[in-house]
Formats: structure tokens, sequence, C-alpha cells
């Protein structure tokens, strides 16, 4: 109803791709704990996927939000998080503030290489004692000269292991408040830059994550995105685009569970009868449903918010509480419907069951959106 | 975002409308039962009671988009039952008789209900068939120029005052859908009885009643569309008023919420306002996240009306979550209110006695679930 002939052209694009170049591999590369992502980018690149909504000057297709939206729908359908959230990192975590606030020369040598495939990106925010709490921050960027200096550490970065740049949120100042950091872009090959540990996750298993040690890290003060001490809000615009990747994926992501789910229920025989024609089950999925809907509307108003350049920030933060605890509870329940065979790893639910758990928490917790929408209110 | 001018227009009107003749008096009414003769009459000077409907009867011939106005502003009347009886005027017991009544019903009937001159009522229920339309026994059986009604409905509001109903009846034996007609029904037709007003756990401003007819003879020319089609144009109706509830409960729900932040920002406990304190402020982020889902999904469903797609499946998820999300906000405020949510001078305990029935009338939250659950195949 929303969308016309050019966006499904581009829906069938992302489709062919994400079935003939991702799900075919994925087991093995969950299996092996890491997949090809720079091989997986350039394809990407390749079709001019990563950089949709981005300025044609820097390789980007320079579409609109609803282009956007199928894109991200359609990296739904890839059979496990891992993957959607590493591609979001490169198109929606830790280059949306380059686009939108860094330099020519920036853009030229950063972004346009991470929107052709050329390049990895991730985004340094996280540290070992401040994640939501952002004012916690230790890791410092000082000016020396024409260079900044880096010092400290960042973890749970994913894409970290792989990155060729990270877009690093760093305290510049001793300032109290929100205008004492800066965003810088910092070259992972770079002295000083140094992955100190590739994390085991619980899911997300084909996605490397990493903690990141910052000694002395040298690099050009050309390297700043936008003002220095302006980093924060930067960064707190670029979570906004962070927040609302997850949004157009995760209806999908739980309609494929449920018709995985329904698919093995019509089947399964339990005292005589296929376990879908009890009355519970149908309903529990019913409910799931709605919930997919509502989910799918209040995402489509976010886009036509963004299309009329609004504030979608109470929207995207109430999308996002929603839809993390909509995604757990449909991995939860399809897992049960497959009983014994939902507990094995050889049945896909468990591997989606394990991979949403990560959706309450990255991106900002449930409870960091809670307290963002009860702030908005004014209570 | 998505109102015009002209929208807001509207909008303004009821809502004046509401917090002059309506909201003053629902106390009251809720003693007394709201007096429809006297409230629906200057609805209908307004306009209001045929938003969507032809001028050539006196509607307004305005959109969807309208009516969902209409319907918000309805959600600020602080008693639900006192929504409820408007309803049945716009939503519930006149919407076939729109679209398929003959142009001799709708000068006799539904332009005076338009006016607010007639009060209507919508007869479906009955002792052993609600929601399982296909077990009704009232009968409408053909004799000469006229139909014979025999039987009883229940749970009918706006019985009490109504001067016509909009009953389904069945009209033959065969099983299916196709043995059912809708009739409109005077109510000053001998053998019209109201066996029984109703005494109710919530909605106390409405009234609701058992009807009883016996060997009631209205003229042929009652009925509305086809002999056996009645079913089919019921389901129908009941789209316009699952619909219904869809708007008023997201503004039902906010209002509720409105008040209880306004008592617990004052309400000092352990030396803090009670709105400090974390859980209950994520509680009401909760609440707030669902009430724009809602919304956002009743958009798009009046997109779908103006798009004339079929809206059944979406507008049956709308009701369920309505449903349920009126009753947690209702119970969640009350708890919030604590004590003081108890004592029936707050009125929070009529929202929360109100807000029960959204799970049940129109259709169960069961029987929304098993309709999703059918449409999607399973």
């Amino acid at each position: 109803m929303y969308f016309n002939e050019d966006h499904e052209a581009l829906r069938q694009t992302v489709r062919k791709f994400v079935d003939n170049e991702i799900n075919p591999h994925l087991d093995a590369w969950e299996d092996a704990g890491q997949a090809p992502i720079k091989d997986i980018f350039k394809k990407l690149g390749d079709l001019g996927l990563l950089g949709i909504t981005y300025d044609p000057e820097c390789g980007g297709q320079g579409l609109d939000y609803w282009f956007e939206c199928v894109f991200l729908e359609e990296l739904g359908h890839i059979k496990g998080l891992g993957l959607p959230i590493a591609i979001a990192v490169q198109t929606h975590m830790a280059t949306p503030a380059l686009h939108e606030f860094g330099s020519e020369f920036l853009k030229e040598n950063f972004l346009k290489p991470a929107v052709l495939g050329d390049m990895v990106a991730a985004i340094g925010v996280t540290e070992p004692g401040a994640g939501s709490d952002v004012a916690g921050l230790r890791t410092t960027v000082r000016k020396d000269g024409d260079e900044y200096v880096i010092n400290g550490s960042k973890t749970f970065i994913t894409n970290g292991v792989s990155a060729d740049f990270i877009t690093l949120l760093a305290r510049s100042s001793n300032d109290p408040g929100y205008h004492a950091f800066s965003l810088i872009v910092v070259p992972t090959n770079t002295p000083g830059f140094q992955v100190s540990k590739k994390l085991d996750k619980l899911g997300m298993r084909c996605s490397d994550t990493a903690e990141l040690f910052f000694d002395d890290v040298r690099v050009p003060a050309s390297h700043l995105i936008g003002q220095e001490g302006e980093g924060f809000i930067l960064q707190m615009k670029q979570f906004q685009h962070e927040r609302y990747s997850g949004l157009p994926f995760i209806p999908v992501i739980c309609q494929d569970m449920i018709d995985l789910t329904v698919d093995y229920i019509k089947q399964r025989i339990v005292f005589g009868k296929p376990l879908i024609t009890k009355q519970v089950l149908r309903h529990r999925l019913a409910d799931w449903l709605t919930e997919i809907e509502l989910l799918r509307q209040m995402t489509y108003h976010i886009v036509r918010m963004k299309m009329e350049g609004r504030d979608a920030t109470r929207e995207i933060t109430m999308g996002k509480l929603y839809g993390a605890r909509l995604v757990r509870r449909v991995a939860d329940g399809c897992l049960q419907m497959f009983g014994g065979m939902g507990y094995m790893n050889e049945t896909l639910i468990s591997r989606y069951y394990r991979d949403a758990r990560i959706v309450s928490i990255g991106g900002g917790a449930d409870e960091i959106m809670s307290e963002i929408l009860a702030r908005m209110a004014g209570y | 975002m998505y109102f015009n001018e002209d929208h807001e227009a509207l909008r303004a009107l009821v809502k004046r409308f509401v917090d002059k003749e309506i909201n003053p008096y629902v106390d009251e009414w809720e003693k007394s039962s709201m007096p429809l003769h006297e409230v629906f009459p200057k609805l209908g000077e307004l306009g209001l009671f045929g938003i969507r409907y032809d001028p050539a009867y006196g509607g307004q011939g305005l959109d969807d988009w309208f009516d969902t106005v209409f319907l918000e502003e309805l959600g600020h009347i602080k008693a639900v039952g006192a929504q409820a009886s408007i309803l049945v005027q716009t939503h519930l017991a006149t919407p076939a008789l729109h679209e398929f009544g003959s142009e001799h019903l709708k000068k006799t009937w539904l332009e005076p209900a338009i006016a607010g001159r007639l009060v209507s009522a919508l007869a479906i229920t009955e002792p052993g068939a609600g929601s399982d339309v296909a077990a009704l026994r009232t009968r409408a059986v053909r004799d000469g120029d006229e139909y014979v009604i025999n039987g009883s409905k229940l749970f009918i509001t706006n019985a009490v005052q109504a001067d016509f109903l909009t009953l389904l009846a069945r009209t033959g034996d065969k099983p299916g859908y196709h043995s059912f007609g809708l009739f409109v029904v005077p109510t000053d037709s001998p053998g019209f009885v109201v066996s029984k007003e109703l005494d109710k756990l919530g909605w106390r401003c409405s009234n609701t009643a058992e009807l009883f007819f016996d060997d009631l003879r209205v003229p042929a020319e009652n009925l509305i569309g086809e002999e056996g089609e009645g079913f089919i144009y019921q389901m129908k109706q009941f789209q316009y008023e699952r619909f219904s509830s869809l708007p008023i409960s997201y503004v039902t729900a906010r209002d509720m919420i409105d008040m209880t932040v306004d008592y617990i920002k004052q309400r000092i406990v352990f030396g803090k306002p009670l709105i400090t304190r974390q859980v209950l402020r994520h509680r009401l982020a909760d609440w707030v996240t669902q009430i724009e889902c809602l919304k956002q999904l009743t958009y798009h469903i009046v997109r779908m009306k103006m798009d004339k797609r079929d809206a059944t499946r979406e507008i049956s998820m709308g009701k369920l979550m309505a449903g349920r999300m009126l009753r947690e906000v209702a119970d969640g405020c009350l708890q919030m209110f604590g004590g003081m949510g108890y004592m029936n001078e707050n009125p929070i305990t009529r929202y929360w006695r109100d807000g029960r029935l959204a799970s049940i009338g129109a259709g169960a939250d069961e029987i929304m679930s098993e309709i999703i659950a059918r449409m999607e195949g399973f």
C-alpha cells in the first residue's frame, strides 16, 4: 500500500542478495564465529546498498527513507541477527554523523570507501565503565598541535576486529555536561590502536565484537567530525539512526520465525491432531501478528516523520522498546512451540532466540528507552 | 501531522460539546442514565451523527479522517457508557441502514437518527448467542406484507430509550450464513417488550436491556437489503463498531494517564513525589508506547478505508489491542492512586469498571484472536 515499483525493485535486489550470498553460508559463518564481512560489504557496496540515503557525491544513492526502510526490511530475512546488525553498523551506526557533519576530506577518505564497501566501519562509544551512561566515558582525546592524541579503551564494539576505521566518541575536556566530547575518525592501522580482545558472545556468533585499546593513538586534527566538544550531541543524533535501523527488520524477523514455526506445528501431530489446531497456540500467534502490525505501522509513521524532517526521537524510542520486547517474546514463544526440537541447535529458532536477546540491550537498553520516554513526557 | 485545519475545526466543535454538554453531567447520568432524547438532538443539530453519511439524509458526506477526529474527541468523555450510547447511534445501529437500506428506510429511520430525533439500538446478542451468531434463535417469518418476529435479545445498549432497533433475526433454517435478515423494528410496535433493564458492573450512565418479541409485526419494507443476507451486512457493520473503539480507547487511556500523573506529581511518599519512582515512570512509558502504536495502526486503518481496502484483519488486531490496553492502563492507574484509587469519588474507579467491557463488547478478545488466526490460515 505504501510502496511503489521502484521500492519493489530495490526489495528484489536485496532479497536476491540475501538469498544467494548470505543465507546459504550463514551456518558455516556461525560455526566459524566470523562472517567474511569485508567480502560481503564489498558486494553490498557494488550493489549500492551501503549508502541508500547518502549523497551521490559520497557514492550514495540519494534515495529517501522509504527506500531505506525497504532495504532494512529485507535484511530481516537474513536467518539470524548477527549480519543484519553488522551491516547496520556500516550504514546506520558508524557513518550517519560522518555523512551529516563530516568535512569533505573525511567524506572522501572514509565515508565514500565505506559506502563503496572498500572499508569496514565500527562505532566506538561504549566503554568498560560507560554504556548508556555516556557521561561516564573516560577515553580521552586531546589536541596536540595538528593532531589529536587518544587514550583509553572501548568495549562491545561490533565489527571492531575487522574494522578499517572507528567512529570514536571520546572526552575532549573535563567540563561537566554534554559539550565535553568529540567524535573522531580513527583508522585502525594507526600505531597505538589495538584489538585487545575478541569477545565470545551468547549469540550473534557470526559477527565479531571486540574490546579495543588506544595507547597514545595519534590522528590528524582533520579527522574530527564537526566541532570539538560537540561529539556527544552528534552521537545522540547518530543514535536515532541506529535505533531506527532495527525497527523495519524486527517485524520481518518475527514473521519469518512465525512462518517457520507454523510450518512445523501444522505437521507435528500431538494427541492425534496437528498442534496448530490447539486454540491456545493459535491465539498466541494472533497476538504476535497483532503486535507485529502495530510495530510496522509505527515504523511507517516514523518514516513519514523523517520524510517531513520532523524529530522522531520519541517515536523511535517507543519503536525500539516495543520491537526489542516483541522479537524476544516471539523468539521465545516459537521455540516453545517447537518443543524439544526447539532446544536443538540444528533448529534455526534456537539461533534466533540467542540472537534476539541483544535487541533489548544494544543501541540503548530497554530501560534507557523507558527513561527517555518518561523524560520526554515530562514525568 | 495527518490532520488539517478542517479536521481541527471539527475537533474543536466536538471538544466544546463534550466539555459543555456532556462532561458536566456524567456524574449525574451515572446515577440516573443519560437522557438520550435530550442529548441526541443537540448532537444531531451540530451534524455529528452523520459525519460520513450522505447529505441527502442529513449527513455531512465527510471522509474517514473526519470520522476518526470525531471518535478521538468522544474519547475525552469521562464515562465510557456515555461514549458508547453515542457510538450506538453512529457506528453500531446505522451503518448497514446507510449502506444497504432502501430509500424509504433511509428517509424514515436514518434521516431522523442523523438529526438526533430518533434513538437507535442494535439488537444482535441473545441469551444463547453472542459472538456465535449462527446460534441465533430470534426468528422473522414472512407473512404477506409483513414479517412476524418472535424471540428475545440481550445486553442491548440504548434499548430502553430506543425508538427503533436494527435487529438481526433468523429467516431460514439452512445452515450457513445466508439464513438471516436485518430489520428495522420500531419499539412502539405491539409485541415489543423491554423485559428487563439490566444492572451493570460499569457503563452505568448507559441503559442496557433484555428485550422480548411476541408476534411483533413489521412491514416487509423494514427489511434492510436482501432477505438472507442480514448476517453478511452485520459482519460489515461490525467493522464500524469495532473500529470505533480504537480512537476512543487510546484517547481515554491517555486521559487516565494524564490525571494519574497530575496526582502522583503531588503525592509525596518517603519525602519525594511518587512520580520520581522509576518503576512508575517506566510503566507510564510502556503505556504511552502502546498508545502510540495503537494510534498509528488506527491511522493505517483509516488510510485503508480511504483506499477502499478490506481492513478486517487490522481492525480485529486493533480491537484486540485496544481492549487489553484500556484495561491494563485503567488498572495500573488505579494502582498508582493507591487507596484514593479505590474511592468512588475518584473517576479512575469508573474508568476501571467501564474499561472492563472493552474486551467483551463488539466481539470478545478471544473472538478477535480467532478471526486473526483464521484469516492467517492457522
